[in-house]
């Protein structure tokens, strides 16, 4: 088991008030912070996945264009 | 009796030809068979090959170099016109090419491959096709 204690030079430590504690503080930190968090779930999600395409455009704007692109697509058969 | 001119005779012939030629063009194959580069043509058919749903080609398989080379060219063309066509519309390249990738799919052949929504790959059967939400 490691020490939380400072290794430095004794005089070092205690030249600088509060540091042992603050140094012991710092060492608990992680420990507390794996039992709060919890554990990480790898569940899949019940619904299915959907890939949003590009969420912000809006459906007004793909019946818009719905016209011109058919024409577009009817109009380059080469590469549709 | 009359007796026909040559140029009467001539435009009649060549009429009829076109009329044949026509008539042999709009029936020989559909929309999708015309225009398309044989090597394309064939790896949409067989699957390999497939429409997206953002407007451009996508692989069901992993392509060979000479298909790689073919889609890209493709996709680098269909990119060219939507940017083109989305200026004249005031729209975005990405709107524009979502609309077109709409009516790509509904436009694809049965047995041939698309992707929907879930990013999974369907054989297209008789029945529409599955589509993004927004598709008209």
């Amino acid at each position: 088991m490691t020490s939380l204690q400072s290794t430095e030079h004794p005089t070092a430590a205690s030249a600088r008030p509060g540091s042992r504690r603050r140094r012991g503080w710092q060492g608990l930190t992680p420990a507390l912070v794996v039992v709060l968090c919890g554990c990480v779930s790898v569940k899949a999600p019940d619904k299915p996945i959907v890939i949003e395409l590009n969420v912000n455009i809006r459906q007004e704007v793909v019946y818009r264009l719905a016209e011109d692109a058919g024409n577009t697509i009817q109009g380059n058969p080469d590469i549709f | 009796m009359f007796r026909l001119t040559d140029l009467t005779l001539r435009r009649g012939l060549t009429l009829g030809v076109a009329a044949l030629a026509l008539a042999t063009a709009a029936t020989s194959g559909t929309v999708a068979a015309q225009g398309r580069n044989p090597a394309y043509e064939s790896a949409r058919r067989s699957g390999l090959i497939g429409e997206r749903p953002d407007g451009y080609l996508g692989y069901v398989a992993a392509p060979s170099a000479n298909l790689r080379g073919i889609v890209e060219d493709i996709n680098i063309k269909r990119k060219a016109v939507y940017a083109q066509q989305a200026r004249a519309n005031s729209a975005t390249v990405e709107e524009y090419a979502l609309t077109a990738g709409c009516m790509a799919i509904a436009r694809t052949s049965p047995g041939e491959k698309y992707q929907a929504p879930d990013g999974s790959w369907q054989t297209r059967g008789s029945e529409p096709p599955v589509r993004d939400r927004r598709c008209p």
